[in-house]
Order: C-alpha cells, then structure tokens, then sequence
C-alpha cells in the first residue's frame, strides 16, 4: 500500500462533501435545510468552481430532490442527494419509489428531529421514520466515518446483486459541525474504487425502450416485493466484500457490526452514531476500574444484522439500548424492538433495558452514559431496575 | 420545424394500441398528437392518473418510447432529473444522440398537486416540455373536482346538490401561470384543430428550454357525453371560446385560431352537450351559464388584448440578438 496521507481539518458535512467531490456523481440534485446545507453549500461551489462535472438541480424540494434522482438514476445516471429531518419526511414518498424500482441513489443523511416543536437539532426520528422504506441505512460516529461510507455505500448500492438506495446517517450538528482530523483518500483512488457506472436499463437507452413504474395489481405487485427482499437478503454478503476492499485502500476496516470492548463484556450499551463516541470515553474509564462492559454499534441498521448482534448479546447477563428517538408505540424506542426480537430465540437472555435520550439535541454526556452503566449493574446484582428510561429529561 | 403533413406518418407511434383508456378518452389522442411533434427519440415521465395507469398495466406497456412513472405530483421533477442525466451523460460522451423529453400530468397532476414541481422545473429552465391533458377533473379515482374544473360542473366532490349546484369557482389559468415563468414557449390546443395541436408541440419540442402544452381532453365517463364526441366537444369548446387556442412564444401572445363569425358558439351550446352540467339547464341555476359565457367572453379580450400589447415584442427581442 503506498497511500499518500492526506489529512484535512474537515466537519461531518464537509468531509461529505468532499466525499462527493471525489465520487464525481452525474446528477445531484438537492435542497437546504440544516444541519445538512453545509453538504450542499460546499457541492455547489465544487460545480461552480469547475471542480466537479456534476450536473448540479438545485430542486424548488425535497421531493423534487428525490424525484429528480429517480428520474436522473432511471435514465442511468449515479444520482446523489443529502437531506435531514422534515426534508426526509417529505421525501417519504418518493423514497418508497427509489427502492422499489431498485435505484442505486446514494443519500448522506444529517440526523435530526421532527417537527413539531420545530427543532434544528440532533435525534433519530427522521432515518427511524424512513427504516422501512427498502432503503439501507448505514450510520456513522464521526466525520471520518461519514466520508468512508459515503464512498463505500455508492458500490454496496451499485451491486448488481443489490441495486437500492443506501443512507448514510450522521448526528447533526454533532458531528456535521464539529471539525476534525479527516483521513483523505487521493481522488484518483476514490475514482477508481468507484468506478465507472453502468446502469442496467437506462431510460436513455431509446433503441431499448423500458417501461419504468408501471401499475401492479395483486398478481404481480406481491413478486416484485418479494424480489426487492430477495436484494436485501444479499446486502451483508456484499457489504463484508466491498467493506474488505475499502480497506484495502483506505487500511481502514468497517463492519456491519461494530463492537467496543465486547470480548469478555458482562454488560453492553447499544447505540448509534456519535453517542459511540462518548460511550467509548466512559468503558474506558470504566475498564480501568476493571468493570466489564462494552459497546455495540449496529452500524448497518437496515437491513438489520440481527443474527450477528443476537450472538454477541445473548452471552451478556444486563444490555442498554439507547434510542435517540421515540415510537410512541408504549413499548420504547424503535432499536429496542429489533433487539428484542433478535434476541427472541436464544436459549439465553440479557436483561433489556430501554433508555430514549438526546431527543432535539439534549446533550448526552458522560454522566449518563455512567448511570446507564450503573443500571446495568444494579440489574446484574439481581435489583429491580425501570425498564424504560428517559435519560436527561425534566420530568 | 415547420410541420410537413407528408412527414408525420414517418414520425414512429410511440404509444401503441392496447391500453386500456376508456373508448372515446381524449387522453391518448393528446399524447399521439403531442409526440408527432418531433422525430427525436422522446424520453416520457407521466404522473398517476389515467394515461398513466391505463396504458402500464404490468406486465404489458403501450409505450413504445422509454418511459417512467413515478408520483402523481411529481412528473415535472422526475422529468428534471431525466434532463439532468442527459445534459451530464452528453457532455461526457455517454450519450451521442439528441433526445427530447417529455412530462406528462393530468389536470390533477398539473393544476394542483404537482404545481410546486413544474414551478420549480420551468424557474430552472430545465430542456422538456411539459404536456398538461386536462380532462377538467380527477378521473382516474372517480371524477373528483380540481383546480382545472369548470364552473358549474358536477363532480363527486362538488357534486350538484339542493343547495349547492356543482363546482362553485372558476378554473384557475394554467397556462398563464405558466407564461409568467418566461419560459420560451407556452400554449394551449385542442385535438379537434390537430395541425395547430401539431405545430405547437413541433415549436414545443424545438425550442431550447423548457415549454409547456396545455390540451383539452374529453372524457366521456367524467363530462358525460356519448363516447364518439371526443372531437366534436373539442371543437365546440374552442368554438364557443370557452377554450381558445393561442400561444405564448418568447413573450409573444398569439390567439393561432379565431372561429369565424358563422362558427361562434355560445357556451351554453357546449354545455349542453355534458351531463355534467345537466344541473345548469335548471332555471334557478341558469345565471351560472351567463356567468360562464362572461368569464370566457372576458378571458377572450384579455387574449386579444395581450396579443396587441405583446405584438411587436418578439420581432424586438430577436433584432436585440
Ligand atoms: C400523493 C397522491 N395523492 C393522491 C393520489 C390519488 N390519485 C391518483 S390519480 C389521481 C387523480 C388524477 O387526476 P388527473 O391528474 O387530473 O388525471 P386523470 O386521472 O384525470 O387523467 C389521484 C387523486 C395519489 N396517487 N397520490
Ligand atoms: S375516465 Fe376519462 S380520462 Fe380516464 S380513461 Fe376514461 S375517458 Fe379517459
Ligand atoms: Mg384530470
């Protein structure tokens, strides 16, 4: 490997921009809305600076943006956009169409709340209100995470064995606005890594006229959506590949599965993006102390790697799970549920208890990490502990 | 451009038969004329609605052209990104040949739903043309009222009743909405009057930017009228007014079609002919036909007026150049 090291002092946003720049898409098209219009901003002045040779549509939407990259994918073109919160919202529509006529549209998502009350800042709601919509969703802890991702995800959705739309999810603000040391790949590397698209049925293909979108009543509509879980079911297979060949550029390495700590854990936290962060920082100082606990991250959270997180999990006596969002079901947050239900067939269970946390951006700091940590012991002790907690909430 | 009548059965059918609008639809007449309009390969988006639904049922398509259907309210920006791919995939030598696209929406998919996107996409002057079949009403869920529904007409949400007979407002202008875009071409045909229909969709699709066609379409199950009338109601809509045919070409409006003195008809004529507003012929609702005949007699000298006012304007910005 003779990589040459290119370090830059980049933000969330801005390293996915980059990111961007580097991937060279046909078509973005896209629309502001914070935290994620530092991704957008920083595109635009790649194309008017003649960085890129983007065909930039700076959409009157969100749902045009979504609509013109299914329009821009369909007529064979790699189509990118980014978006967050109510942005995401009001493409739910057109989501749903993207990965159910198997568009390969890659999506930076810049992770915050839904409205109302209308809050600029961070939590899950809006990637959780899209899980199922066919689409992956892959989420990162930091800047550098954001940027291999992005770049990794354009192959996962171009396989031909996959052909959807993948998100990728990072905290706003949080990690979308706090500067950091970014590992840069040199852009040829990006390119080549990339490579060049060869959609399968393009609209512009006029010699070979397709048909995009069509009605499907109840004799065919139910095949096409058995075909669209027959791609999900390929996605691990293929992410550990692309994933393995990421790090053979980058010497980075991702896993659809990412554990902290885990080998001889007792107790877990699971958790997504940067809240990783500073749970790292807090097993650390509890190891020292000589507590066995760990961290799981599923980055990959759909499709949902459950078997794997089950494995990992079963063997813990007492597991955390922190939802950055609320289901309003009664019953927690939504990665609860997924947990529980991985979980479900092992002869051998931890003790599951729910935290929802850091709704609208309430800060989540080590403090709390420590109390859940302190839960979990109490529940190991064999003390009774709330199942359902809403950390750092004024009651 | 000019359009050579010997040319047209050369152009290739891109909508095949097979679909399964019903007999009698305007819909698929406006779409063939449309598409006669050029020889390029067309790429078409259509939003939901009948032409949409009735000509894809899967597994069959009577598109002979590359097609996509994505929303309802969203052809203008699928259409968008369709352009998007084929100004970046040309520049890179993807893609050698001319291809023109076309956006399709109902008066549903234009009128209403899908105003914002077609806004959008005519504001950045995307290379389509955008092709409205209005049909007066939401017929591909059950006749429903929209933006486009005349005064008067019965619909299933505004249905004529005891106390509220049928649709209350006027139509809004679509197609001056669309001209206060500045949009290089905007117009409004008719089948009935197909050369101009032709001619329009010819400068449609040959001007460099975005260019939007707005065309009656009669439906014989949502105006009920007999199915064979698809022509003959166009006419008489044209001919009474109610529906004139002019253009708006770089700036410059133009009425492409004056009935003669002999042809003229009154509004009630055509009304008549439509079940939908069989309610009207009641006396007590008699004053919402004279209301209709003001409203198209008022819209004709709004048309003649910004003929005269924008007459010489075109021969002016091309002698800027
Ligand atoms: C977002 C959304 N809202 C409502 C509908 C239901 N819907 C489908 S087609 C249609 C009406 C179409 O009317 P128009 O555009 O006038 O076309 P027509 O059927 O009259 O040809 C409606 C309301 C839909 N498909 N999507
Ligand atoms: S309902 Fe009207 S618009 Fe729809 S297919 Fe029938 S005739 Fe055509
Ligand atoms: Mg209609």
């Amino acid at each position: 490997m003779n990589n040459k090291l290119i370090i830059k002092p980049l933000t969330g946003a801005a390293a996915v921009s980059e990111a961007m720049r580097q991937i060279d898409p046909d078509v973005v098209a896209a629309y502001p809305i914070t935290p994620q219009t530092d991704i957008v901003m920083k595109f635009s002045q790649f194309v008017n600076d003649g960085k890129v040779t983007t065909e930039f549509v700076p959409v009157e939407s969100e749902h045009s943006a979504m609509s013109a990259c299914v329009g821009a994918s369909a007529a064979g073109a790699r189509a990118m956009t980014a978006t967050a919160s109510a942005g995401l919202a009001l493409m739910w529509e057109i989501l749903y169409i993207a990965a159910s006529n198997r568009l390969p549209i890659v999506m930076p998502v810049v992770n915050r709340a839904l409205s109302a009350p209308i809050n600029i800042h961070c939590d899950h709601s809006d990637t959780m209100g899209a899980r199922d919509s066919g689409w992956i969703q892959i989420y990162c802890e930091s800047a550098q995470e954001a940027y291999d991702n992005v770049i990794a995800a354009m192959r996962i959705a171009e396989h031909e064995k996959i052909m959807l739309p993948v998100m990728v999810c990072q905290d706003g603000f949080i990690t979308s606005h706090a500067m950091e040391r970014v590992d840069i790949l040199e852009d040829d590397k990006v390119k080549q890594f990339v490579g060049e698209l060869n959609l399968p049925f393009p609209l512009l293909d006029t010699d070979n006229p397709v048909t995009y979108g069509p009605l499907d009543l109840f004799d065919y509509y139910f095949e096409h959506k058995r075909q669209q879980s027959e791609a999900i079911s390929h996605v691990f297979e293929v992410t550990d590949k692309i994933y393995n060949e990421f790090e053979k550029i980058s010497g980075r390495k991702y896993n659809r599965v990412e554990t902290y700590e885990m080998e001889d854990a007792e107790t877990a936290i699971v958790a997504l993006n940067s809240t990783i962060g500073t749970a790292k920082d807090v097993v650390d100082t509890l190891r020292q102390k000589g507590e066995k606990v760990g961290l799981l991250f599923p980055r990959m959270f759909r499709p949902f790697p459950a078997e794997e997180i089950a494995e990992i999990l079963a063997r813990l006596s007492a597991v955390a799970v922190l939802d950055r969002s609320e289901t309003f079901s009664g019953t927690g947050g939504p990665m609860l549920a997924d947990i529980k239900s991985a979980l479900y067939e092992k002869e051998n269970k931890p003790v599951i208890l729910n935290y929802i946390y850091g709704l609208g951006g309430r800060e989540i700091n080590p403090a709390h990490i420590e109390q859940v940590f302190s839960d979990l012991k109490e529940v190991q002790k064999g003390n009774e502990v709330e199942k359902l907690t809403y950390l750092g909430v004024r009651e | 451009m000019k359009l050579n009548i010997k040319d047209l059965p050369k152009i290739p059918e891109r909508l095949g038969p097979g679909h399964r609008l019903c007999s009698g639809c305007g819909a698929p007449i406006v779409a063939k004329m449309v598409l006669m309009g050029t020889k390029d390969p067309v790429v078409v988006t259509n939003a939901t609605g009948c032409l949409e639904v009735a000509t894809t049922i899967f597994p069959y398509t009577a598109w002979k052209t590359p097609f996509i259907h994505s929303a309802f309210e969203n052809s203008a920006s699928t259409a968008a990104g369709v352009e998007a791919a084929y100004q970046s995939l040309k520049r890179k030598g993807k893609v050698k040949e001319e291809v023109k696209i076309l956006a399709i929406g109902g008066d549903g998919g234009t009128y209403d739903i899908g105003l914002q996107a077609l806004s959008g996409a005519l504001e950045r002057g995307h290379d389509f043309v955008y092709l409205c079949y209005d049909n007066g009403a939401y017929m591909n869920t059950g006749i429903q009222r929209s933006g486009a529904t005349p005064r008067g007409s019965s619909t299933t949400t505004s249905p004529a009743g005891e106390a509220v007979p049928g649709k209350q407002q006027f139509p809004k202008d679509l197609t001056a909405i669309c001209a206060a875009h500045k949009v290089p071409y905007v117009a409004q045909g008719a089948i009935s009057n197909w050369k101009d229909l032709i001619t329009k969709a010819s400068k449609a699709f040959a001007v460099k930017g975005p260019a939007v066609l707005n065309v009656l379409s009669p439906c014989p199950p949502g105006w009920k009228h007999a199915d064979d009338l698809a022509v003959e109601i166009s006419e008489i809509a044209v001919n009474s007014k109610i529906w004139p045919l002019y253009e708006i070409e770089n700036g410059q409006w133009k009425i492409t079609y004056r009935p003669r003195e002999n042809k003229i008809r009154p509004v009630e004529d055509w009304i008549k002919m439509q079940g939908r507003f069989r309610h009207l012929s009641r006396k007590e609702n008699h004053h919402i036909i004279d209301e209709i005949q003001q409203w198209a007699d008022e819209n004709w000298d709004r048309l003649e007026k910004m003929e005269k006012a924008t007459s010489n304007q075109g021969d002016s910005e091309e002698k800027q150049k």
